[in-house]
């Protein structure tokens, strides 16, 4: 959902299975790509749909705060994997 | 002294006796190498005697100290050339180095020597080493024994094969022969870096295969080989295995299969069912159909059972099952192996169709998804397709032809299912089944030509595309059932008025008449699908109504769509021309005349967009045609144009006289009709005589220089360039280009025309360009010297994309015009060292032309030569991104793109300079400049990472405003650009 009037983007997305240890990566992944391609204005919002992962509230809460976002991204071996997420074109 | 005669081999073996005596071993090598390299150098001279001499020298010396071999081995492979030696002497030769030598001790070019030898051997005395028997196999095994150097493995594996080939004698030692070569199975061989010999890997690998492939005795042992390799992990073993199982299918028979057959059929299954690698895959497709062949060829005996049915039950039984699922991801290799299997015989395809088309034509009415009919028509669109390859159906066997009605009931339903995909697959088929002859009754035809009318006129454009095209190709099998069924209805839709809303007529209509081009590819068909055309043309003319330009356009283009099909046949291109030609022209002349009776509306027929799209029309009848009878044609229509004989038009009846080239005003909209005269005339074959072409030429030139309206002028131009590019060169052509120059330079300099004039130059320096004229120079020269000027100089520069660009209508190779190859690039050179000059010599109102004149030849030229040249120019390049004008810009930034990506470290020194320009033009207030910058700061990142590093940071920031651009596609450029740019030097990349 974008509202570029207010500068917001919500993504929802839905893990494949309601244990998925993937979640976070690709939360962030969602996140970190948003974050390169769209301009500073906007206001992110990236969280698991409703009622579909376990473990839920705690990755919504993780992937929403802008310090562990931004500490992970320091993790040179987090950046590598989210990297690879990102250019798995070539 | 030898060689001459002066002196026998015999008085310098005595002159040498003291050295080849001599106890100590290194005077008696020299002296032996002395006397082979004279051997070397004449031993055609030598008589039988001292042949026989020398033969036993040389072996006895085969026993001597090892520094004196290689010379031995030299001498002896001198006289293994010689034609006079003696019947045995060969065989003892052979024999003393098998007996005394140990080949693999010597160095690689000794080893080389000894083959020379066998192989001299082999090519001259079959016979006699055929009397040796399998001693002569046994020895050669021991020769080559552990070779190891791939310039003598070539050789070896030649005298292996010709071993097998010529049928020698290899007796018990067929295993060890097996074991000698294929211990090199597969090659792993990689030439070293400045290889000198270019020994590839694949030279190797292709002549291993051919020994191995080369005879049944080595199946036994070969094919577990095979087969373990298959099984191994390495993808080259793998491939190089299916290969050569491929291969040797070609001689093997049931015999040599029979043992191996189910651990074959297993590997192959795996790797197709399991393996990532396309190449693979289509290497086990190979061997399994070139097994199948194989089986199928054998001859059964009586008593043996038949190797085929099992083998092909066995594939059945494996893939069959999966077939029934079509969602599933076995579906495609299970069809495709039993594809492979179908295309090998005709009779694996009876064998597997019989037992597969019922099983799939009973799952498409079982599944009713039509993602999964898609799927499973598909695999039938593939069984199909192999029936098509064994021609004709026989009445008795084909299951396919038993299976008619169900087929067509499946194909038809499929046209009918509203899903696009479905509807594509369905036309294909409906393609393959009309192709195949006595396959379809006639009643199905006809029920085939109803479906192929409502799709090709139906809403999506994809399954009209397609449908269209079904059509196309069906229409020359069955010509009666096209012109009496769809030619007649699509005629009918044509000219039905509609109660739909404007928009929708009006491209039903354009549906209509496409198809109508379409199915146009049978002479019969074209013969009644062409007076349609051109009775609807004439009606959209005499209407009233306002979007008639648009209308006529798209009967244009169908028509250049029939000319375009019946090009290839003689008959019908003659045909066309003689009904298309003279009735446009009748049209156009109608419409020009100046009191015709519908003012308005007969002058949409005149209008530029209308007349450029006849111009592709009579353009494409002409190009094909015989000498003759355009010769016959181009007598009626230059007279026309010159004399106004209208003799040969319809209706020929016209209020008043046809003058193009008369003075007048009246005559403005019969002028324009040069435009029809140009794609005539241009696009005549080179040998056809012009009538007249003096006067016409000179009426041209007085035309293009002094006509007002700039459509007439320009066409005028471009017929005349047209002409001037394929006359003879001679004295008259001289004549009428001085003429010309004449012409120009007065009106270029001065008056009212300089536009026309400046047209006029362009063209015919073009055409001079295209076929290397001498005077093409002098008139480039010109236009350089016009850069300069303030008010034509713009105008020049766009002038320089025309002269390189591949120009539609006139001046192209398709209408026979002489064109060099590498005109561009012999332009490039002679041109752009002026260009530049002239640049820096530029005041600073006019630099700006130069740039686009050069960025405009630069645009056109090969990339590969762009990039080999560019360096050179790179710094007037990068100063012209810095010019105002966004055409430079634009050519400048798209020259620059394949050399960022092609010549990463030239442009690695002026990094700082393109990373500045770049992102100042991300934000130029035209969308393509904004797109085309972005993209060369992607193309940036091609360069080394060190060297882009300390810019990251101020890029990204950069990169961060085209993201919020207006317009979507910069943003997208953005996005990819800032994504690149993020990544660079980060991990995980």
């Amino acid at each position: 959902q974008v509202n570029d009037a207010e500068s917001t983007v919500s993504v929802e997305f839905t893990p494949t299975i309601p244990h998925c240890s993937m979640a976070t990566l690709i939360g962030l992944s969602i996140k970190v790509k948003l974050l390169r391609s769209l301009p500073e204005r906007f206001k992110l919002d990236v969280h698991i749909t409703p009622g579909t992962h376990a473990s839920e509230h705690a990755v919504n809460k993780q992937l929403a705060d802008k310090e562990r976002v931004a500490a992970a991204l320091e993790n040179s071996h987090l950046l590598e994997v989210v990297n690879q997420c990102l250019s798995a074109r070539s | 002294g030898v060689k001459d005669g002066r002196w026998t081999v015999l008085q310098l073996v005595e002159a040498l006796g003291f050295s080849l005596e001599n106890t100590d071993p290194r005077t008696r090598g020299r002296g032996i190498q002395l006397l082979s390299q004279v051997l070397l150098q004449c031993y055609s001279l030598l008589q039988e005697k001292e042949v026989l001499h020398l033969v036993l020298f040389y072996e006895s010396r085969l026993q001597d100290n090892h520094l004196v071999i290689p010379s031995v081995l030299q001498g002896l492979r001198a006289l293994s050339m010689c034609e006079v030696l003696s019947p045995g002497l060969a065989v003892s030769v052979l024999k003393a180095i098998f007996q005394e030598v140990h080949v693999q001790s010597l160095l690689q070019l000794d080893r080389h020597t000894v083959y020379s030898i066998i192989t001299n051997f082999m090519s001259t005395r079959e016979e006699e080493l055929k009397g040796l028997g399998a001693n002569f196999t046994f020895g050669f095994i021991q020769v080559m024994d552990g070779e190891k150097d791939p310039r003598n493995l070539l050789v070896a594996f030649q005298i292996v094969h010709d071993l097998i080939a010529k049928d020698y004698a290899l007796g018990p030692f067929v295993e060890e022969l097996f074991e000698v070569t294929s211990c090199y199975f597969p090659v792993d061989f990689t030439p070293p870096p400045n290889d000198p010999h270019g020994i590839q890997r694949e030279d190797l690998i292709l002549s291993l295969r051919a020994v191995l492939a080369s005879t049944t005795q080595f199946a036994e042992f070969l094919l577990p080989l095979l087969i373990e390799k298959l099984d191994s992990e390495l993808q080259s073993a793998k491939l190089d295995s299916l290969q050569t199982l491929t291969a040797c299918c070609a001689i093997y028979g049931q015999k040599e299969l029979q043992e191996f057959l189910p651990s074959l059929w297993s590997s192959l299954r795996r790797e197709v069912f399991q393996t990532a690698s396309e190449k693979i895959e289509t290497e086990c497709l190979a061997a399994l159909r070139a097994l199948s062949a194989c089986l199928s060829r054998s001859v059964l005996t009586s008593d043996s059972e038949d190797l085929l049915d099992s083998f092909l039950s066995s594939i059945l039984q494996d893939c069959r099952h999966h077939l029934c699922e079509p969602d599933m991801k076995l579906v495609w290799p299970s069809a495709k192996l039993l594809q492979a299997a179908a295309a090998a015989s005709l009779r694996t395809y009876h064998r597997i169709t019989h037992s597969v088309l019922p099983l799939l034509l009973e799952q498409y009415t079982k599944h009713t998804q039509s993602s999964q009919r898609r799927t499973i028509l598909e695999m039938l669109l593939g069984f199909l397709e192999l029936q098509q390859k064994w021609g004709h159906v026989e009445e008795d066997e084909s299951t396919l032809l038993s299976l008619q009605a169900p087929v067509c009931s499946v194909v038809f339903s499929a046209l009918l299912d509203p899903s696009v995909q479905l509807q594509l697959v369905g036309i294909k088929a409906l393609t393959v089944l009309g192709s195949l002859q006595g396959f379809l009754s006639s009643s199905d035809l006809e029920l085939v030509v109803d479906h192929l009318i409502r799709l090709a006129l139906h809403e999506d454009s994809q399954s009209s595309e397609a449908a269209m095209e079904a059509a196309g190709s069906l229409a020359p099998t069955y010509p009666k059932v096209f012109s009496g069924h769809m030619v007649p209805r699509l005629e009918e839709e044509l000219q039905s008025e509609r109660e739909e809303s404007h928009h929708n007529h009006h491209s039903f209509q354009q549906r209509c008449l496409q198809a109508l081009a379409a199915v146009s590819t049978h002479t019969s068909i074209v013969r009644e699908t062409v007076p349609i055309l051109l009775q609807h043309l004439q009606k959209v003319q005499e209407g009233t109504e306002a979007r008639n330009t648009q209308d006529m356009i798209s009967v244009c283009q169908s028509l250049h769509r029939v000319a375009l099909q019946c090009q290839q046949d003689a008959e019908g291109c003659w045909y066309f021309h003689q009904t298309v030609v003279p009735h446009l022209l009748a049209m156009a002349v109608q419409a020009a005349m100046p009191e015709s009776t519908h003012t308005l509306p007969g002058k949409a027929l005149l209008e530029e967009e209308v007349l450029a799209a006849m111009i592709p029309v009579i353009s494409a009848a002409t190009t094909h045609l015989s000498p003759e009878l355009a010769a016959q044609s181009v007598s009626h229509v230059v007279p026309l144009f010159l004399d106004g004989d209208v003799s040969f038009l319809p209706q020929n009846s016209f209020p008043c006289s046809f003058q193009p080239f008369g003075d007048g005003e009246c005559l403005e909209a019969q002028r324009r009709l040069v435009a029809l005269l140009m794609a005539f005339v241009c696009s005549l074959p080179r040998d056809v005589a012009i009538p007249q072409q003096e006067w016409l030429l000179r009426e041209l030139l007085a035309l293009s220089c002094s006509c007002n309206c700039p459509f007439t002028a320009t066409t005028a131009a471009k017929c005349f360039a047209g002409l001037v590019n394929k006359h003879p060169a001679g004295q008259q052509l001289d004549e009428i280009l001085q003429l010309a120059v004449n012409r120009m330079e007065p009106s270029l300099a001065e008056g009212p025309h300089r536009t026309q004039a400046l047209t006029l130059l362009l063209w015919v320096t073009k055409a001079l360009v295209l076929r290397y004229h001498p005077l093409s120079s002098c008139l480039t020269d010109k236009l350089l010297g016009l850069l300069g000027d303030t008010e034509l100089g713009p105008a020049t520069a766009d002038g320089f994309s025309l002269l390189m660009a591949e120009s539609p209508d006139v001046l192209h190779k398709g209408c026979h015009a002489d064109v060099r190859i590498m005109f561009r690039q012999r332009f490039f050179t002679d041109n752009v060292p002026k260009l530049v000059q002239g640049f820096h010599g530029a005041g600073p109102d006019v630099k700006a032309n130069y740039l686009k004149g050069l960025s405009h030849v630069l645009n056109h030229l090969p990339k590969p030569v762009l990039v080999t040249e560019l360096p050179t120019l790179l710094s007037l390049l990068l100063e012209a991104l810095s010019c105002s004008d966004r055409v430079v810009q634009l050519s400048t930034l798209s020259c620059l793109h394949p050399l960022l990506l092609e010549a990463p470290q030239i442009m690695s020194l002026h990094v700082d300079t393109l990373v500045t320009k770049f992102l100042n033009l991300t934000s130029s207030p035209t969308m393509a400049v904004r797109i085309a910058a972005l993209r060369c700061a992607h193309a940036l990142t091609s360069l080394p990472t060190t060297v882009l590093l300390p810019y990251k940071g101020r890029v990204i920031r950069a990169l961060a405003k085209p993201l919020d651009d207006k317009k979507r596609l910069v943003r997208k450029e953005a996005v990819a650009a800032r994504g690149e740019w993020f990544l660079l030097g980060s991990p995980g990349r």
